[in-house]
């Protein structure tokens, strides 16, 4: 009984479902979610709360709190979530998986409702498993803020690079100027409001803030949060993103554009797997480790590596002498990145660190006040009490 | 048991070429008359009580069979029980289901495989133990495949830990061949699977999971039809029969349509969900779109329809897989696989290869009954022929309803169908003359 083929293109198949996250409007579970002004709004309020009286600024969020769970090692992110929620005033408090009764067995869900049974208001996840926030988020219903999920998403991360790179960044010759003043060598202080040339965030930032601008990602991009995130995000505001790395730590299917990928009409992402052009074409350079913990049984040369994509100070001033030089931490130094460069003066890898504090700030108190629709709430809650 | 008169009813038999009115008389659990409307000898002339049923503007169609239903009795009976499956199978209109042995422990025995069959068991509908093809499913040592179809066994497989050791694929493939069985297997080479959990490409990529390449199912597909290839040149005696379990890519397709052309025995089934979704359903880690093999790209979708509509697949299957609503409360990768698909799959058939693609309705029904009752010889099932097991479903092929996973038969909901329209409301279900299932309306 032949029967004749509908043509591919008219077979009408059932629609994907439209995705009913985030249910609550302070989350951050994707960089995603936010939009163009939401990213500026952060931004913005950011340097606002980086630059306020400490004194004032510890009665935005007033004993409110706010838990930290961590399933996964973090140094950085945690102490920086927690730095800035204290800052603001709030409660913190840590549940890792190693101290915990996740180590008896308490599910993710479980977890999550005892601690809003606690009286957490918001919740700071860190989870080795991609699309843990999400599963927390559909359980507690509370605002869950994605503070990096398996191989998936980290997107106060990508937050901080964009602050980070727009702080170097000189819009009127589109160009990026790395290191904090016109003496590269000297020490680098880490107080707020001493980073990079410019205030990142002062103006608005729209779809061609970073047009001119071209980043490199380079490394283990396949099992890399940051580079996803980041991916998601710069794209959209007008940057050209180079992926780089070898084949089995950066698969093809990386630059595929998606339907729910980045925003069309970007200069998006292309791969190119020779590291020297790829610098040659940058003004920012991101480094990232190779994620031993997530090879699973991939086999890896490193000196083959080291060779391809290891940047040393010799292939830093060969083709990208005046590049910004970023890593989202843990560095492995003598691996894909050496010790001179680390510490050279390219590199911005402590001021990102530090950045993140004041995005954390901006992104946690939009958790509890839910401020991006409504800014009137912080000029309420900054009023010095009576 | 009182005779069962089906009156006024529209019997659709794609196996015995009927499609038209009809009165079926139903007795001994066989069917025993089938006559012109209000022609029923027995009915007019006898004596005896009769029960009769009108199945006025509804279609009478052999009853549904399953080759792939996971009943989770023995041992997870949390999951679902031989009751509870059979309760789901018979409102979605099935009359046969085969059990596969994934159980706890695997069923790898005549003990076990009698165990299931027992009326004790509370079953609604017939269910056909599938064996375990290898002891405790290790892949290691072949089973006595001739014990095991004595005791009611319909065919061997390591269904979910799939024979990789080629020299164990062969013999099983050589002993199920003598004792006249199928050997069902799972195509997924797992040494390219390590910790996936859904299908690679790059959805995976964006969602950051590690995904489970297309080539693991296809080549091992390629290397069972190898192995019945060589077989039927060592002993051309032998007629191995080789089914492959829930096809979801096109490679795979392909290489069964080309199998067949080569004269092989060789046929396939493929699930529901698979000829309907696609990786993009996973959506922000919905586990109740996790599944083994894993939802698949587009293209492999609908290469899927054209299987199905050109006549290459065999046979609809659900790989029905029960699981308790806390075991897919968790995180993506830890989930279980699976998902429950009795009560929706002639819904679903009927909503979109049959409406929406057209196929006629006589071969969406035969994909479901007549064609995996001859894929695993079950002698007088997937056809209503006088003498033939009395397995009947009895539903209105117009009528649209919604599917309410909380209203299921089965004790888990875990399905990605939950709210979606359907076609063709069961009415009745009668398994071996007895009513089944009798829908409230």
């Amino acid at each position: 009984m032949p029967t004749a083929t509908p043509a591919r293109r008219t077979l009408h198949t059932p629609p994907v479902p439209a995705s009913p996250f985030p249910y609550h409007p302070g989350s951050l579970l994707s960089i995603a979610d936010l939009t163009v002004d939401d990213v500026g709004r952060l931004l913005a309020r950011a340097t606002e709360l980086e630059q306020m009286d400490p004194l004032q600024r510890d009665r935005i969020l007033l004993k409110r709190r706010i838990a930290l769970l961590f399933y996964e090692a973090s140094t950085r992110t945690r102490t920086s979530f927690e730095l800035a929620a204290k800052a603001l005033g709030a409660d913190t408090t840590l549940v890792s998986n190693l101290s915990s009764s996740i180590e008896k067995g308490e599910s993710l869900k479980d977890t999550g409702l005892t601690l809003r049974a606690l009286g957490a208001e918001a919740i700071v996840l860190r989870h080795n498993s991609s699309g843990a926030p999400w599963l927390l988020e559909a359980s507690t219903r509370l605002p869950v803020l994605n503070a990096g999920d398996g191989m998936h998403e980290h997107p106060t991360q990508a937050l901080l690079d964009l602050r980070t790179i727009l702080a170097h960044f000189d819009p009127a010759t589109r160009s990026v100027v790395a290191g904090p003043s016109s003496d590269p060598g000297c020490p680098r202080s880490l107080a707020f409001g001493d980073l990079g040339k410019h205030e990142p965030g002062a103006d608005a930032v729209n779809a061609t803030t970073l047009a001119g601008l071209t980043l490199t990602i380079a490394g283990d991009i396949l099992h890399s949060r940051v580079a996803r995130s980041n991916m998601l995000l710069l794209p959209r505001l007008g940057a050209r993103v180079l992926l780089c790395g070898p084949p089995p730590l950066l698969p093809e299917v990386a630059a595929t554009p998606q339907r729910h990928g980045p925003v069309a009409g970007g200069p998006g992402i292309e791969i190119l797997r020779d590291f020297d052009s790829a610098l040659a074409q940058s003004q920012a350079v991101m480094m990232l480790r190779i994620q031993a913990e997530r090879l699973a049984g991939l086999q890896l040369d490193l000196d083959e590596y080291k060779a391809a994509y290891q940047l040393t100070g010799q292939r830093l001033a060969a083709h990208a002498p005046r590049a910004l030089v970023l890593h989202p931490g843990p560095i492995i130094r003598g691996m894909e990145i050496t010790a001179g460069v680390a510490d050279g003066p390219q590199s911005a890898i402590l001021e990102q660190v530090t950045h993140g504090l004041a995005i954390r700030m901006a992104v946690m108190e939009r958790a509890l006040l839910q401020s991006a629709e409504n800014p009137d709430a912080n000029a309420q809650n900054t009023e010095p009490l009576p | 048991m009182t005779p069962l008169a089906l009156l006024n009813g529209h019997l659709l038999d794609p196996a015995a070429g009927v499609d038209a009115p009809k009165d079926l008389l139903l007795q001994d659990g066989r069917v025993a008359e089938i006559a012109s409307p209000g022609k029923l000898k027995h009915a007019n002339g006898a004596s005896a009580p009769i029960e009769t049923l009108d199945a006025s503007g509804l279609i009478v169609a052999p009853g549904l069979i399953d080759l792939h239903v996971h009943l989770r009795e023995p041992g997870q009976a949390y999951k679902e029980t031989i009751a509870t499956g059979t309760a789901a199978a018979a409102a979605g209109g099935f009359t046969a289901i085969c059990a596969m042995p994934n159980t706890t422990p695997v069923n790898d025995s005549p003990e076990i495989t009698r165990w299931m069959q027992s009326p004790d068991r509370g079953a609604r509908v017939r269910v056909f133990p599938i064996a375990a093809a290898t002891r405790a499913s290790k892949g290691e040592a072949l089973n006595d495949y001739a014990a095991l179809k004595a005791a009611g066994a319909v065919a061997v497989t390591d269904d979910g830990r799939p024979i990789l050791k080629d020299s164990i694929m062969r013999e099983s493939l050589a002993a199920a061949a003598r004792a006249g069985l199928a050997v069902i297997q799972h195509a997924e080479d797992t040494r390219l699977t390590q910790g996936a959990s859904m299908n690679l490409g790059p959805v995976s990529f964006r969602l950051g999971l590690r995904g489970m390449p297309p080539e693991a199912e296809s080549q091992l597909v390629d290397r069972d039809i190898r192995l019945v290839s060589e077989l039927r040149e060592t002993h051309p005696q032998l007629s191995p029969h080789l089914h492959v379990a829930h096809l979801s890519t096109s490679a795979a397709l392909a290489a069964v349509r080309q199998a067949r052309r080569n004269g092989l025995r060789v046929t396939c089934e493929v699930a529901p969900h698979h000829f309907l979704l696609t990786e993009e359903h996973v959506g922000l880690y919905n586990t109740h779109a996790k599944m083994n093999p894993p939802l698949r790209s587009e293209q492999d979708r609908d290469a899927l329809i054209e299987g199905i509509l050109s006549g290459v697949v065999d046979s609809i299957a659900t790989d029905h897989a029960p699981h308790a609503q806390h075991e897919k409360e968790v995180e993506f990768e830890l989930a279980p696989n699976g998902i429950t698909g009795l009560e929706t799959a002639l819904g679903l058939a009927l909503r979109w290869l049959h409406a929406e693609w057209k196929l006629p309705l006589g071969r969406v029904l035969s994909l479901l009954s007549a064609q995996p009752a001859a894929l695993l010889n079950l002698k007088g099932r997937g056809t209503l022929t006088l003498g033939s097991y009395a397995d009947v479903v009895v539903f209105d092929p117009k009528s649209e309803w919604t599917f309410h996973a909380s209203a299921s038969r089965s004790k888990a909901k875990n399905t990605p169908f939950d709210g979606w329209p359907m076609q063709g409301a069961v009415r009745w279900t009668i398994a071996e003359g007895r009513v089944a299932f009798a829908s409230n309306s």
